[in-house]
């Protein structure tokens, strides 16, 4: 019961300091001070003080999209166990509710885009699905890795597989899969070298273009929903990264929470050594994440 | 069997993708020498026990294909002046699931081939196997005459690869003899390459079509 | 005497390099050659040596490409020194140097029994003739070095991955792996098949490339069009054959093994093929260097077969290396004193060559009778040999289309060389101050009367010689 506790306020309380430490790392390499490590909490806040201006050619869909992406990746979040503990909720087959909770949310996000019948927002749109043809495949070739490795498809014995199998025979395939799941993360959560989440240029966007129109405490919903998107997936990808556990409880949670700042720390000097790819090149590298992941998968049935 | 050496053949097949999947030249020297690199550790994890010969092998491996290689041809670069490899005969993406395909091939076929029992987990024929096909690949595929080069370079390394399964059979005198001919060819390699940069005021091969029937 | 003999010619390349004299430096090839050839009969005719290192000694196969190879570069040592006093002014430190390396790694082709150091030799081989084909120094000469080089490491790294799988099948057969070739001869019947097969092919294709066999022949015109002639004789009679000890060798291994019946049919499918592709592309041919070079691919094909036909025609296949070899020589060394009289190597513009080079146009004649097999000259001999092991062994469709092809590039090459040799000089044709000089005609001259000599009477010792090397070939342990 307690672990569940934690998990849930890890869930709902973390996400935006992860962000907050990718950006001060950034401004650390780029030898500025840059805001605050909770700077997005006072964002959230101030946000959803704001009024909201909505336009008149929306729909219902336009104000349901926030509030359904979030609920979407929450209840997504609920699926994955973090470090060695199980989720909330288990039960065979939620990996494949896992994946549907992530696509369903990015169809919200690019339907109320569609929505607002804005040109801009509609190329930002296409440009979401395009790539998430490519994202998706991965994901589902790295979690077949996992459900072979362990032999369930409950998603919290499945991301334990490596910290049971060890790197006992498994490390190649294991090495490939967090490649392209680190790969993953950065195009799933619009990080560089995929997507800039600090430009606005239009030639350039992807996530960022289609939430333009989106304002106070809807758009604050939207970023608070990107925040636990990435603690979600980083939580995925720590499992293949750390198989290790302590064996005492809070010192496991403790662990946990650095691991998280570890890869927050990872993503923010990965984008500050990178540059942005061409849109063009974007999916080259998600093509390589699949084949990172098919390889895995390969490898371990061969 | 260190159960590291197959993780690091898998980092090496990455590495293959990634040179296929470049057009910026200098990164592809960088991912070549790190995967020399990778390849000189090779030898210190295949045995139980590492000899000295193992050790020189390592040292030797390293210094040459991870350090003095990928310095000449730095040079070579900075003399000519070019940065990209702009019209691959292949595209990029393309060339990329080749490779991909190739190694997909050869894994299955590795497991056709006649191996002894204890070469048979390793991913050192695959790897070997794969890594010579994206060598192949980038020989034919890339117009530069310095990608080609490092087509050869990864060709070559994957023909260490295979050779690490005779490692201590093949004396240490070959290994250098084989090592110093790398050497050599490399360097008159960058020769030639100022050469044709200076008579045909480009790297690109396709100039190189005066002579035919 | 064989560390002498193996380190002889880099200590005179070391020489050549720290010469400073440009004027002087070219009669370094000469000098090295007077001691290396003298040396070389003694240690092939004389008292059989006991060699104490597995890796390096002479064996009865190695002989007769160790003489050949020697006799070869002393004739064209000497010729050069008349070639580079036509290009006084060009620094000529690399050329010499890169030519005693080159002579001393062929020595050290023959000479290794480990399937190694043969390979780092081959290469080495490939290393310094880069430079001698450079020498010119045009786009031209940039482009076929570039391809020498390029298809020439692709291949020879094939045949390192072959050596490799060569030694894993002994490591598979449950043996102690070794690349020491007398090892892997003794060990030949248990060696693991497949990847004895794959060996076989990795190296012939590998090696063959060295070679030129077709389809792996694309360096080879190029290269021989643009090196100097001189350079094209070490290139196609000796470097070549030293490619051929290579596939010997792999060859012995495998009858050895019993596995003749799996290497056969490829070597005769691969001499057929290449001297088809010869014949196809000679015919018409406008260029005589490249021509030349086609002539080579055919010859290569030719000893492939022979070797495809087997033990009957062993004795005829190492004649013929010999023989091509030395008419190459003649072949390569007139044509260079042509090219250099008329400054081109078309026919477009070579008319009449014996007007004005009656000597070097007269061996080049003779040259090309020799080396499409006719009598009284040696290729005859050798051809003859190998063709009636043929019909003898029941090889009909082969042999059979050997002797239509010979018939293809008789009359192919025959069109080219009457064009040239033929008619009167064109006036507009260029001049240029070369003319015929002892240095530059004397060489080709003796080649054609030792190739004269062996289409009429082999020596006893040179016969002897050669039976040891197939007697050695054929032996089954």
């Amino acid at each position: 019961m307690f672990n569940i506790f934690i998990h849930l306020v890890l869930l709902l309380v973390m996400p935006p300091l992860l962000l907050g430490v990718i950006n001060k790392t950034k401004a650390l390499f780029a030898g500025r001070k840059g805001p605050p490590v909770l700077q997005l909490y006072f964002d959230l806040i101030k946000l959803a003080r704001k009024g909201v201006v909505i336009s008149q050619t929306t729909t219902w869909i336009f104000v349901g999209a926030p509030v359904i992406t979030l609920v979407g990746i929450v209840m997504a979040g609920f699926l994955v166990p973090l470090g060695p503990f199980h989720a909330p909720v288990a039960f065979t087959g939620d990996l494949i509710l896992f994946a549907y909770l992530l696509a369903i949310g990015r169809f919200f996000t690019t339907a109320a885009a569609l929505d607002t019948g804005s040109a801009f927002e509609g190329m930002g749109a296409a440009r979401e699905v395009t790539f998430a043809c490519l994202s998706e495949p991965a994901l589902f070739f790295a979690l077949l890795v996992l459900a072979k490795m362990s032999g369930s498809l409950v998603l919290s014995d499945l991301l334990h597989a490596p910290l049971a199998v060890g790197s006992q025979g498994a490390a190649a395939s294991l090495v490939l899969v967090a490649i392209g799941m680190f790969i993953l993360l950065l195009a799933e959560n619009s990080r560089i070298p995929v997507d800039d989440p600090n430009t606005h240029l239009e030639l350039t966007m992807i996530h960022e273009v289609m939430v333009l129109d989106h304002s106070g405490p809807l758009l604050g919903l939207i970023l608070y929903g990107a925040s636990i998107k990435l603690f979600v997936l980083s939580a995925v990808l720590l499992h293949i990264l750390f198989p290790f556990q302590s064996g005492s409880v809070p010192l496991d949670w403790g662990l946990f929470i650095v691991e998280m700042l570890v890869v927050a720390v990872g993503v923010g000097v990965v984008e500050s050594v990178m540059a942005r790819l061409q849109m063009r090149h974007v999916p080259y590298l998600l093509v390589a994440a699949i084949l990172f992941c098919a390889f895995g998968f390969v490898l371990l049935v061969r | 069997m260190n159960p590291l050496l197959n993780a690091l053949l898998v980092v090496v097949l990455a590495l293959n993708l990634f040179v296929l999947g470049t057009s910026r030249i200098v990164t592809v020297i960088k991912v070549v020498s790190l995967q020399g690199v990778l390849l000189g550790i090779i030898p210190l994890l295949i045995e139980d026990h590492v000899g000295w010969s193992a050790v020189f092998a390592s040292v030797g491996t390293i210094m040459l294909k991870g350090l003095v290689i990928p310095f000449m041809l730095m040079r070579a670069m900075r003399d000519v002046q070019i940065k990209r490899e702009m019209e691959p005969l292949i595209g990029f993406l393309p060339s990329m699931l080749l490779g991909a395909l190739a190694t997909g091939f050869a894994l299955l076929f590795a497991q056709a081939l006649p191996l002894a029992s204890e070469h048979t987990t390793p991913l050192i024929v695959p790897a070997s196997l794969s890594t010579i096909f994206v060598g192949f690949i980038l020989l034919t595929t890339r117009v530069k005459a310095i990608t080609q080069i490092m087509g050869y370079l990864v060709l070559e390394n994957g023909i260490y690869i295979f050779g690490m399964l005779l490692l201590g059979v093949i004396p240490l005198v070959v290994e250098f003899g084989v090592l110093l001919d790398l050497f050599v060819a490399i360097f008159v390699i960058c020769i030639m390459v100022n050469h044709i940069n200076q008579a045909f005021s480009s790297l690109d091969t396709r100039h190189l079509a005066a002579l035919k029937e | 005497m064989t560390l002498l003999l193996l380190l002889l010619p880099f200590a005179m390349a070391l020489v050549a390099a720290l010469l400073p004299s440009n004027r002087w430096r070219p009669w370094v090839p000469p000098l090295t050659a007077a001691i290396h050839f003298p040396l070389t009969l003694a240690a092939v005719f004389g008292e059989p040596m006991e060699s104490h290192a597995a890796w390096i000694g002479l064996d009865p196969v190695g002989k007769p490409i160790l003489l050949l190879i020697s006799t070869l570069f002393l004739v064209t040592s000497f010729y050069l020194t008349g070639y580079l006093k036509y290009h006084p002014r060009r620094e000529n430190r690399v050329f010499v140097a890169c030519l005693l390396c080159t002579l001393g790694s062929m020595t050290l082709v023959a000479w290794s029994r480990h399937l190694g150091i043969m390979w780092i030799a081959i290469e080495t081989t490939a290393l310094c003739t880069a430079p001698l084909i450079y020498f010119n120094k045009t786009p031209q000469s940039i482009e076929a070095t570039w391809k020498y080089l390029l298809v020439g490491f692709v291949g020879i790294a094939l045949a390192l991955l072959g050596s490799f799988c060569l030694a894993y099948s002994s490591l598979h057969a449950g043996l102690h792996p070794s690349l020491v070739f007398s090892d892997l001869l003794r060990d030949a019947p248990q060696l693991s098949k497949p990847w004895l097969h794959v060996a076989f092919v990795l190296m012939l294709v590998g090696y063959g490339t060295k070679m030129g066999l077709a389809p792996m022949h694309t360096w080879k015109p190029d290269a021989y069009g643009a090196a100097p002639g001189a350079v094209g004789t070490l290139l196609a009679g000796g470097v070549t054959s030293c490619a051929f000890l290579c596939i010997l060798r792999i060859y012995h291994i495998c009858c050895a093994a019993g596995e003749t019946a799996f290497v056969a049919p490829m070597l005769v499918f691969m001499g057929l093929f290449s001297m088809a592709v010869a014949g196809i592309f000679m015919v018409g041919q406008q260029d005589y260097k490249r021509m030349l070079a086609y002539s080579s691919v055919e010859h290569m094909g030719i000893l492939v077969l022979g070797l495809g036909i087997g033990a009957p025609a062993l004795f005829g296949t190492l004649l013929h290396v010999f023989n091509n070899g030395l008419t190459k020589g003649v072949l390569f060394l007139s044509a260079a004193n042509i090219h250099r009289s008329y400054g081109s190597t078309s026919t477009g513009v070579v008319r009449g060559a014996l007007r004005r080079l009656p000597v070097s146009a007269g061996l080049f004649l003779a040259g090309f009778l020799a080396i499409t097999g006719s009598p009284p000259f040696g290729p005859f001999i050798s051809e003859f040999s190998i063709l009636n092991a043929g019909f003898g062994s029941g090889h009909f469709v082969a042999s059979g289309l050997f002797l239509v092809f010979l018939l293809v590039i008789f009359i192919g090459m025959g069109s080219t060389v009457m064009l040239m040799l033929q008619g009167k000089v064109p006036e507009d044709a260029p001049q240029t101050i070369y003319r015929e000089g002892f240095l530059t005609v004397v060489p080709p001259l003796l080649l054609l009367g030792v190739v004269v000599m062996l289409g009429v009477w082999i020596p006893d010792s040179l016969s002897t010689l050669l039976h040891n090397a197939v007697d050695f070939l054929e032996v089954q342990p």
